[in-house]
């Protein structure tokens, strides 16, 4: 009499709007954030404009010109021989700014790579294991946060001179703690969760728990702090250059543009104005494409 | 009995654009009188909440009512403003929610908490507003009221919370009481009490009271009237009585025959051999010490005894704290057990190292309770099947292969193998993970809760499923659970535990027929609908629709 079967009884049949993977259902959301769209064009154009730097103008970002000093703009009423004009030593300040680009770029994401591999092997092997890992770990979170960044830079580099390489890594070990702190309280979370349990009684090895299961759900914790600290880092360059403890000059970065300038920071204010808007511009882009990551990534949730 | 407290005619709520269907609750009229208990009973996405939530003015912004009037105290709490609503909510009608946990807010005395109903909708003094508290803290059965009222959430348990939630509700007397599955997550004999004082308010009080439910254990135990919702629509209403014993739609029938009997057909005596050993199996929590606390342990197992036979189902039965899962974690090895011997095929693997253990772990598979966190989203379902196999060093493809088998055994399309598990249900995704553990071809299948969280048609599927699985393979399986009627269908054996002491065992005939120790008496005492004998439908006149 019982003939009324369930859904479920049947093999399942392919449903009607067939859902969305995880991917595809990201892709949707992240068109639709206008910030995250916004800070996505943004580094597309900066990233372009590093990349393709030597197509974009005819000047050398190292000639000096005496007879072409401090030229103005083009919305200045400088001439377009020089669009962007010429600093103090008669360099093309277009040419500066965009080869400065691949420096800004290069810092920020070498430092925040390294940051990112030392903090989150640290974050989550500390949330993983827990007990005593854990307890060394935030110690050495805890020593980091002690120590002020921008004034162990700045010895640092005092001590070893400054160029590309020492402030990369001086940036990079030093701005792990936020990938540390995170990922350490994500893994605890995704580790309670019963796939992995799951896949403990079956057998799987450590490593593969960690790259398999807690690796890709802690994912997108670890993208938005990327981003992050890959502006924080730019920054920190900036300030180190404009110290003149950065990169060391003829090298063209924004932040000796900057300290360049500030000589003349009221006779041509557009020699800081420009590479500041530059650096505001990419970092501003770089935060708004991380809170948009976190927000589109976020709300996916378990299911 | 005169007018009814609560009237909804013909209401409909819309869904946003994107759902599955149109409307969550469609064309729904439904009454409480003063002193009636209305039980709506439906499953997960039947719109019961919905309705619920619409009556106390608490839907979520997406979804709004488009059709329908709900009258209440002479108005129609659809065209009301948010204010008057609210000054309405507490003083006239009160919901209580499935979570005491997060019902209290944990800064504040429970006390203080059931005052500020009185601050908030009377102007009593301070005085008065306490001798009110304490007599409502009286009227719930709390011991030692004066003692309660300065305690806050943390410090009671969950059965207590749950009456605070209650006095909170009760404190100006409100016309209508919206309970909204009060008694899920609470404990059996915790259940039970609560349950009782329903009854008691329904004779103290004139109020009308609607009770949502998904169990209908608790419909048979305190409903005089029952609506039985689907896709939301009520596709069935009447008494109790009516409604349990003889249900007219065939939806009411389909979810009424699901419900687990607690009687079976005595199954032949298992002659196997033995395939599982535990024998004084020990395991201590042992919480640090702080500053200002002292070091505690908490013994979770104590000197636990049991053998299982091949093809045998040996039923594990407790509260919550009684150990249960703890042992379960022995059994499987995510936590390792103090002393004891568990022998799978007569091998201890109690005390192995995590090294040597490696090839024993397919033996043992487990189902979890909750199918939502035990399949990772991130990765297909296929790739989360072959895994096992992969790990005991089997070829992918021939691993892929068996997957496919085993999506067929479980009732699913092999297809669905290189999805995601947002894609499915909880039903679904139970099936998937009772394939991932089947997949390392184990000896011993542990199910932990594992049908608690579904609905009770999708339930009896599954148990059906696990049933025929287990007889086709010669599984063992080990079925920990704590609702007792699902324990009298499947299982051939059981235990009882208490505080990590196996407390009575025996065949589940012999236990449930006559219980050794107060403690089982008690469980079985507390089961709600007891009166209740889920009718045969087999034998009712054929449905109408």
């Amino acid at each position: 009499m019982t003939d009324t079967t369930t859904p479920t009884d049947q093999p399942l049949q392919a449903p009607r709007n067939k859902p969305l993977t995880p991917g595809q259902a990201m892709r949707r959301r992240a068109l639709r954030h206008k910030g995250l769209m916004f800070g996505a064009v943004v580094m597309l154009i900066v990233l372009c404009v590093a990349i393709f730097a030597p197509l974009l103008t005819q000047y050398d970002p190292y000639q000096q010109s005496l007879l072409a000093r401090m030229k103005p703009p083009v919305f200045l009423g400088g001439t377009s021989e020089h669009w962007l004009g010429t600093d103090g030593l008669g360099r093309d300040f277009w040419a500066r700014l965009a080869y400065g680009a691949r420096i800004s770029l290069m810092i920020g994401i070498l430092a925040a790579v390294i940051s990112g591999i030392i903090g989150s092997t640290l974050g989550i092997l500390a949330g993983y294991f827990g007990g005593k890992v854990d307890m060394v770990v935030t110690f050495l979170i805890n020593v980091r946060l002690a120590m002020p960044v921008v004034l162990v830079a700045l010895a640092v580099v005092a001590l070893f001179g400054g160029s590309l390489v020492v402030v990369v890594s001086v940036l990079g070990l030093l701005l792990w703690d936020r990938f540390a702190v995170v990922l350490r309280s994500a893994t605890m979370q995704v580790r309670e969760q019963e796939y992995v349990a799951a896949a403990e009684v079956l057998g799987a090895s450590l490593p593969r728990i960690l790259f398999k299961d807690i690796l890709p759900n802690v994912m997108n914790h670890l993208i938005v702090i990327f981003t992050l600290e890959m502006a924080h880092a730019i920054i920190l360059e900036a300030a180190l250059s404009f110290l003149g403890l950065g990169v060391q000059p003829p090298t063209p970065s924004w932040g000796l543009m900057i300290s360049e300038g500030k000589d003349m920071l009221l006779f041509e204010p557009w020699l800081i104005t420009i590479p500041g808007v530059a650096l505001f511009f990419l970092v501003l882009a770089i935060n708004m494409l991380g809170d948009g990551l976190r927000d589109v990534t976020a709300p996916e949730g378990r299911n | 009995m005169t007018d009814p407290i609560l009237s909804i005619q013909n209401l409909t709520v819309d869904l946003p654009k994107a759902a599955d269907r149109a409307h969550a609750v469609e064309n729904l009229s439904l009454q409480v009188m003063p002193k009636e208990i209305v039980c709506i009973v439906g499953e997960s996405g039947s719109g019961k909440s919905i309705t619920a939530f619409t009556t106390m003015g608490l839907l979520p912004q997406a979804l709004s009512p488009s059709q329908g009037e709900i009258r209440f105290d002479g108005h129609d709490l659809l065209k009301l403003s948010k204010r008057a609503h609210s000054d309405l909510r507490g003083r006239r009608m009160a919901m209580i929610f499935q979570e005491p946990m997060s019902a209290l807010n944990p800064c504040y005395s429970v006390g203080d908490q059931i005052e500020e109903m009185f601050q908030q909708h009377t102007d009593l003094g301070a005085a008065e507003r306490k001798a009110r508290t304490i007599r409502l803290l009286e009227e719930v059965h709390l011991p030692d009221p004066p003692r309660i009222y300065n305690s806050y959430p943390h410090q009671l348990s969950g059965g207590q919370r749950q009456r605070i939630v209650i006095a909170m509700a009760l404190a100006l007397d409100p016309a209508l009481l919206i309970a909204d599955e009060p008694t899920t997550a609470l404990d059996l004999s915790t259940q039970q009490q609560i349950l009782h004082l329903f009854k008691e308010l329904r004779e103290k009080h004139d109020a009308g009271i609607m009770f949502v439910t998904h169990d209908f254990d608790v419909v048979a135990e305190i409903a005089d009237r029952v609506v039985v919702m689907q896709h939301g629509r009520i596709v069935e209403q009447g008494s109790a009585e009516e409604v349990l014993n003889r249900p007219q739609h065939p939806y009411t029938r389909l979810l009424i025959d699901a419900v687990p009997r607690r009687t079976r057909d005595v199954p032949a005596p298992i002659t196997s051999h033995e395939v599982l050993k535990v024998s004084n199996l020990n395991k201590t929590y042992h919480v640090a010490g702080g500053m200002f606390r002292p070091a505690r342990t908490v013994h979770a197992c104590k000197d636990v005894n049991f053998t299982v036979h091949q093809g045998e189902t040996l039923g594990i039965v407790g509260e919550s704290g009684s150990g249960k899962s703890t042992l379960v974690k022995c059994l499987i090895r995510l936590e390792d057990p103090e002393s004891g011997v568990v022998s799978v095929e007569g091998k201890d693997i109690a005390l192995m190292s995590r090294h040597d253990l490696h090839p024993y772990r397919k033996h043992i598979q487990i189902v979890f309770q909750d199918p939502y966190g035990s399949l990772n989203p991130r990765r297909t379902i296929g790739d989360q099947l072959v895994e096992g196999p992969v790990n005991f060093g089997e070829n992918r493809a021939k691993a892929m292969e068996r997957a496919r088998e085993l999506m067929k055994i479980v009732r699913l399309d092999p297809e669905v193998l290189n999805r995601y598990p947002n894609q499915f249900s909880g039903g679904q995704r139970q099936r998937i993970c009772i394939a991932r553990a089947l997949m390392v071809e184990p000896k011993i299948l542990i199910a932990d809760e594992a049908v608690s969280a579904l609905d009770v048609s999708v339930q009896k599927e599954v148990l059906k499923l696990l049933n025929e699985i287990r007889d086709r393979m010669g599984l063992t399986v080990l079925f920990i659970t704590h609702d007792l009627r699902v324990a009298a269908q499947v299982c051939d054996t059981l235990i009882v535990m208490q505080q990590g002491d196996v407390v009575e065992r025996g065949t589940v005939e012999e236990v449930f027929g006559a219980p050794s120790h107060p403690y089982t008496r008690m469980l079985l005492d507390a089961q709600p609908g007891k009166h209740w004998d889920v009718p045969d439908i087999a034998t009712l006149p054929p449905a109408v629709a």
